[in-house]
């Protein structure tokens, strides 16, 4: 006993505990990291599916074809209450998730399984899965190949998987094409109909003279004719595109041996996975992973990609950062070179230090407020009045998306400026105020040169800030899925008025709103890994740049 | 920026030469000899460039200013325009009179005065069985039609239904009843509103006997059943005392368009007292009888043929009740008395029996002090407007117990008071049979300070509540807009995440500074401080879909892991102290986190490992399903989780600053205390801490700031259900989630809307002060460090 309370007593334990601390804390960030990134990674990895005979108590026979998703162990009075019947010696049972797929066939995709009454797991060669554009992916065993309804080639055939290879690249292509005419040129015809519309408009409004009124309504009518003209013709092409689109069709077996026939115009890629080698797999990865990064989602956004939320994420950051640069750098210059330091800027110092720590989700109140409802209202009153009720800048959009992170990281950068320019020996200066410099010259080509480093850390931080925040932007401009993406080729190319998609308001909507959230679990990780990876470059970016800063005035200031 | 080409004249003297120049400057002499040869400019254009130089340099020093000032007074805007968005909240109402004109029809008596959904129409209804509208401009008459009487009969009584139904009945002397209902046709010829009003009889246009024995009717009510088919109820007193209900249902004729109606007459136990008014609700369960002496009898007349009269009560307290109303929805009943006392009154359930309901007090509103001669609720909200004989005007409000206006507006009495549709146009009458029609600006009146943060007793309920619900599809409903549950959440999220971030902190904050090896350290510290960048969304999305099911299923593991930890480590210190000195001294000190890495990982993993076991021995297969059993609610996305996934967010902010304070503890204060022979523990909890300990104060301030203003975290790791407990198994909801949820889907400029910028402006100011506290408390640290 007497050793114990000297062990006490020498602090010992106490230390020990505090080490612990340390090393819980790394334990989770190490293991928060490497959560995301094993789930998000290991998302385009194309797994084997098994094929799974079930006998169940009652001596029923059944047969799974799918992925393990994930697989736990439980106690049985849980596994009894979701209605498995568990044998009463049992204490502990294992379940797992099967990924089945055939969503439009099953109405469950995801089911759990008991292990119990589970034959050994097959791979068979032949298993095939089918990426499709819609419904998600379908399991099952090929049959055969169908043209025009007559059998083509059937897995039996040598040549099948170059057959539906080249019948999928051929239905790839029309897609294209078909894609290529709805968005652009029907897109643009629909704009040039809706600018006329706006033009017709502005008639009724402005109280033109009545023999010009006449001329540009008559103007409007031929320009719309024509447009239509443009518009039949096109339409009639995509319609001779569709119809050889459904040419070819896949003929499935499910896991319970009932037939399916699938589209190819609905079918993005098939593969075999059980028959790939790891080479195939590794090159099937990246094209998958390549695919997430560019291509636009699907389903409800539980699949595709999510390159307009990259694209939105980064125009928005840039857009903010051309806002708060400036801003910030000129209130940073004010406060350390011009304004007398007593108390009252001693206070404001305090007070944009302390704006840092405010909630951003008040940013956002004030955005939607100040900035959409009454800057962007009093915008639409002034110069969009042709197209009210609808709002044009009166509405969330990106340019006030950009202007309430712009506000929310100012203090960012004007604290990380402050602190460059205060390290700054003051020796330069007065070398250079002593040449005859002028105080402004003083400040442009020696100080601030100096001080760059320090500025570029400040907005790569704030521009960290802004890519990972999220409760403002639900309120001044992010959208679950946006039409158009913010920069394209129609005049003005920059629109500071659509809305946007953003990296991290897709992890919440995917994850939290999605009706299937198993199947957009994945997703969800892949994109969180996405954003993480932004956020540590800039951040890591950020922390060089101010280490070798420091290398550089310590030598400066000696 | 200002050019900085090498080639500009401005740029090479200025810096390059600028010996010769300063020299060149004193003595105009100098220069002339020099000019010959000189590479400078001749004194004219120096002149010139000094001038530039000079202008350039009170540009720069005005655009910086500008610059300045212009980003301080945006951050300003924030305060400014977040207080001007929730300031409307705090006004009254205010009521401006406009027109003033004679009443129509003065010779007949005048039963009800109203006003159309427009603004543009008032209607009277007399006692001659006239209806008449009028201009609320100028009192021009539009429209008179005479609801038709049986031959010979003649007007004993008079009724209405709820406004919004504008429907009223008129008792005759034979026993009989008419019912009628104004409506207004809307057209839009040339692009110009046009109201036609016109008056129709939904039960047909005879009457329809109530009384088989033909006696005058007194006092008659209406209502029109809200659900479930056409069915309408009149309920009469006759000459004789006699108190009647009949039901009528009507069916049109699909092929004629004729009205066919049945009627079931019922006599209800007598009135004990003479009856003034009768009131019946619009679910057509209720009916209340006000008689002379003050008192509402109150009849269940759920089934007619059984109804029974449950109470009386003495809503008068001993004066003569004046007037008496429904609020809207017809669950309130405001009462004015003689004395221009008001209160309001509902059914409250007693003892939890479903069906035994008794007439409460549930609050009085500011007294008028002459009678109060008329009440008109407002529609769509449970405020209501009264006048008296005093010629005053009384704007009040339910819930919020507000009296938002309370005014002389006439010199003579007023006998009449009338509401438009959208509670903005008030007519009334007094007793010169003059009409005033006013103007009225009443935004906000279920905002105060007792509504906020107060318990409001709510229709419906059986006590006082503080509840957050603040809105519904019903235009009946009564916004709930207490702040208190969603405070008391934001409360108890930072708590936790507090609970479980402070010790971790602090604890690793005192070791990274002290203890740790300067290589680890250097590695330590970015890697917890980056986390700091993380963005919340991704901890939310973690705790919500990964944290939060795998802390459901493996309760026993959490509890034994957080429980356990700190003993497990104890055991394993103690061990490793006893180890032979040999073995030890190969890892120098500064190594103990490093070891407890694999030992807290191999814990961990014993824990989930056994948590089906501990499961099935110690909670009979389900430690949730246990809780249930013991009375504790449990909701899978919880404040524990919110508590570890905050807590988490919150590691880095306190972490980083409080192992700043700690390592920046002079040197020679440490080195003096271990050269006294104080161990390296007592050192810590005898020098540092208490040295250190205003710079760890303030962490954990600045931690506690940014913890209530997350979002997204509690947005994704708990039901946001708007709950008053701190029970951690529950979620909860908070002000900045609140607002997150809510504002996208709120109307501009309503009350929901102010009062979430209210919710923004608390949680600004919160944390403003918070933070600033925790600078001021900072910076006294770092001079007196430097005075050490």
């Amino acid at each position: 006993m007497g050793y114990m309370r000297q062990w006490f007593k020498s602090g010992t334990p106490w230390i020990w505990l505090n080490g612990g601390a340390v090393a819980f804390s790394m334990i989770m960030v190490v293991g928060l990291i490497g959560l995301i990134a094993v789930r998000g990674f290991g998302h385009f990895w194309p797994s084997d599916v098994a094929l799974i005979n079930l006998s169940n108590a009652d001596a029923e026979q059944s047969t799974l074809i799918g992925e393990i998703v994930r697989s736990e162990t439980v106690p049985a009075a849980i596994a009894r209450d979701s209605g498995e019947t568990v044998p009463d010696d049992m204490d502990l049972v294992t379940r797992h998730l099967i990924k089945l797929g055939n969503r439009d066939q099953t109405d469950r995709d995801f089911a759990w399984y008991l292990e119990l009454g589970m034959q050994p797991w097959q791979y068979p060669q032949d298993i095939m899965v089918v990426e499709r554009r819609e419904w998600g992916n379908f399991y099952g065993r090929p049959l055969a190949l169908l043209r025009e309804g007559v059998e083509v080639a059937t897995p039996e055939s040598d040549n099948f998987m170059q057959e539906l290879q080249a019948a999928i690249t051929r239905s790839l292509e029309l897609h294209e094409e078909i894609r290529r005419l709805e968005r652009g040129t029907i897109g643009r015809i629909n704009t040039s109909l809706d600018d006329l519309r706006l033009d017709a408009r502005r008639l009724e409004l402005d109280e033109t003279p009545a023999d010009i009124r006449v001329i540009e309504l008559d103007r409007i009518a031929a320009e719309r004719a024509s447009l239509d003209e443009q518009y039949a013709v096109l339409r009639q092409e995509l319609d001779v595109i569709y119809a050889s689109t459904r040419r070819d069709t896949l003929k499935m077996e499910m896991a319970d041996g009932n037939a399916v026939d699938i589209s190819l115009a609905a079918i993005m890629r098939v593969t075999e996975p059980n028959a790939m080698s790891v080479f195939g797999k590794t090159a099937q990865y990246f094209e998958r992973l390549w695919e997430f990064l560019t291509e636009d989602p699907r389903e409800a956004n539980t699949e595709g990609g999510i390159f307009p939320a990259i694209f939105g994420t980064v125009t928005m950051v840039l857009v903010m950062s051309i806002i708060v640069t400036p801003f910030g750098i000129l209130a940073a210059i004010y406060l350390r070179e011009y304004a007398k330091q007593g108390t009252m800027t001693r206070i404001i110092r305090i007070s944009v230090y302390n704006l840092a720590g405010v909630p951003s989700i008040v940013y956002g109140v004030f955005g939607l407020g100040f900035f959409v409802y009454y800057l962007g209202g009093s915008l639409d009153q002034l110069f969009y009045e042709t197209a009210l009720p609808t709002p044009t800048f009166g509405t969330p959009g990106l340019i006030w998306a950009s202007l309430t992170l712009a506000l929310l990281t100012l203090p960012i950068v004007i604290v990380s400026t402050e602190e460059g320019l205060a390290r700054i020996p003051s020796t330069i200066r007065q070398g250079s105020l002593a040449l005859g410099a002028t105080k402004s010259e003083t400040l442009w080509k020696v100080v601030v040169p100096l001080a760059t480093p320090a500025m570029m850390t400040g907005l790569i931080l704030a521009i960290a800030r802004a890519a990972g925040e999220v409760a403002p932007l639900m309120l001044v401009g992010v959208v679950k899925l946006a039409p158009a993406l913010p920069i394209d080729a129609t005049f003005p190319f920059l629109h500071l008025d659509r809305k946007i998609m953003h990296l991290g308001f897709h992890i919440y909507d995917v994850g939290f709103q999605s009706p299937n959230v198993e199947a957009a679990r994945p997703l969800v990780y892949a994109t969180a890994l996405v954003l993480v990876i932004l956020i540590m470059v800039l951040n890591l970016a950020a922390i060089s740049i101010r280490n070798r800063l420091r290398e550089r005035y310590r030598s400066a200031g000696e | 920026m200002t050019d900085n080409t090498p080639g500009t004249p401005g740029h090479a003297p200025a810096v390059g030469n600028a010996d010769s120049s300063s020299q060149a400057e004193p003595s105009s002499t100098v220069n002339s000899i020099r000019r010959g040869n000189s590479l400078l400019p001749d004194l004219a254009s120096r002149k010139i460039l000094r001038k530039k130089r000079a202008r350039r340099d009170r540009i720069a020093h005005w655009g910086i200013t500008t610059a300045g000032y212009g980003v301080v007074v945006a951050l300003l805007t924030i305060f400014v325009y977040l207080f001007y968005e929730v300031a409307p909240i705090l006004r009254g109402a205010a009521v401006d009179e406009q027109h003033q004109f004679a009443l129509p029809e003065q010779q007949s008596e005048t039963f009800r005065l109203l006003l159309d959904r427009y603004e543009i129409l008032g209607i009277q209804y007399t006692r001659n069985a006239e209806s008449v509208f009028f201009d609320t401009e100028t009192g021009e008459e539009q429209l008179r039609v005479a609801v038709p009487l049986p031959q010979g009969a003649a007007v004993s009584s008079f009724g209405y239904a709820e406004t919004i139904s504008n429907t009223v009945v008129y008792g005759l002397d034979n026993g009989s009843a008419v019912l009628a209902r104004h409506a207004f046709d809307v057209s839009f010829p040339d692009s110009q509103r046009v109201v036609s009003p016109k008056l129709d009889f939904p039960l047909g246009e005879s009457a329809i006997q109530i009384d088989q024995q033909g006696q005058a009717l007194t006092h008659i009510t209406t209502e029109v059943l809200a659900r479930g088919g056409a069915t309408t109820a009149i309920a009469a007193v006759t000459q004789d005392n006699r108190l009647l209900l009949a039901r009528m249902t009507s069916r049109e004729n699909l092929l004629t368009g004729a009205v066919q109606v049945t009627t079931d007459v019922q006599t209800l136990p007598a009135i004990p007292g003479n009856a003034q008014q009768l009131m019946l609700d619009k679910s057509l369960r209720n009916l209340f009888v006000l008689d002379d002496q003050g008192r509402i009898h109150f009849y269940d007349i759920v089934n007619p043929a059984q109804a029974r009269l449950v109470e009386s009560v003495d809503v008068g307290r001993g004066e003569r009740v004046t007037a008496v109303e429904f609020l809207v929805g017809s669950v309130s009943i405001v009462v004015g008395t003689e004395s221009g006392n008001l209160s309001q009154w509902f059914l409250v359930r007693e003892n939890d029996n479903a069906n035994d309901f008794t007439l409460t007090l549930i609050r009085e509103f500011r007294n008028h002090g002459a009678a109060i001669t008329a009440i008109a609720p407002e529609h769509t909200r449970k405020g209501f407007i009264v006048v008296d004989a005093a010629g005053q005007l009384g704007v009040h409000y339910g819930s919020s117990s507000r009296t938002l206006f309370l005014d002389e507006v006439s010199d003579n009495s007023l006998s009449h008071i009338a509401i438009s549709q959208i509670n903005g146009r008030v007519l009334w009458l007094d007793s010169e049979q003059q009409v005033s029609s006013a103007s009225m600006w009443n935004e906000h009146p279920q905002l105060s300070w007792a509504a906020m943060w107060n318990k409001v007793w709510y229709e419906g309920r059986e006590d006082p509540e503080y509840i957050w619900q603040s809105s519904s599809g019903s235009d009946e409903f009564e916004s709930k807009f207490s702040l208190v549950p969603l405070t008391i959440g934001t409360l108890k999220a930072a708590l936790y995440a507090m609970l479980f971030a402070t010790p971790l902190a602090i604890a690793g904050a005192i070791y990274t500074a002290y203890f740790m090896t300067p290589k680890q350290r250097g590695l330590v510290k970015p890697a917890i401080e980056s986390m700091g960048a993380l963005p919340t969304v991704i901890l939310g999305f973690l705790a919500g879909l990964w944290l939060a099911p795998f802390v459901e299923n493996n309760l026993p593991a959490i509890f034994s892991f957080f429980l356990l930890m700190p003993v497990v480590l104890l055991v394993f210190a103690l061990i490793w102290t006893n180890l032979p000195a040999g073995f030890r001294s190969k890892i120098p000190e500064g190594w103990e986190a490093a070891i407890s890495v694999p030992v807290i990982l191999t814990f961990g993993f014993i824990c989930v490992q056994s948590s089906p076991w501990v499961e099935v021995w110690l909670f009979d297969g389900s430690m949730r399903q246990w809780f249930t059993d013991i009375g504790i609610n449990y909701d899978q996305r919880n404040a524990l989780i919110v508590g570890i996934a905050m807590g988490f967010a919150v590691i880095p902010t306190v972490f980083s600053i409080a192992e700043d304070a700690v390592f920046t503890v002079p040197r020679h204060l440490t080195q003096g205390s271990l050269a006294l022979g104080a161990t390296r523990w007592q050192t810590v909890m005898g020098v540092v801490l208490p040295t250190a300990s205003p710079g760890i104060f303030s962490a954990v301030m600045m931690g506690f700031g940014r913890s209530v203003g997350e979002t997204m975290i509690v947005l994704m790791a708990t039901g946001n259900s708007p709950v008053v407990n701190f029970n951690i198994f529950e979620g909860m909801r908070t002000l900045s989630a609140n607002i997150a949820v809510e504002l996208p889907e709120t109307a501009v400029g309503s009350s929901h809307f102010r009062v979430l910028f209210l919710a923004a402006l608390v949680l600004l100011a919160l944390t403003f002060i918070v933070n600033t506290l925790a600078e001021i408390i900072r910076q006294r640290l770092r001079e007196r460090y430097s005075n050490l």
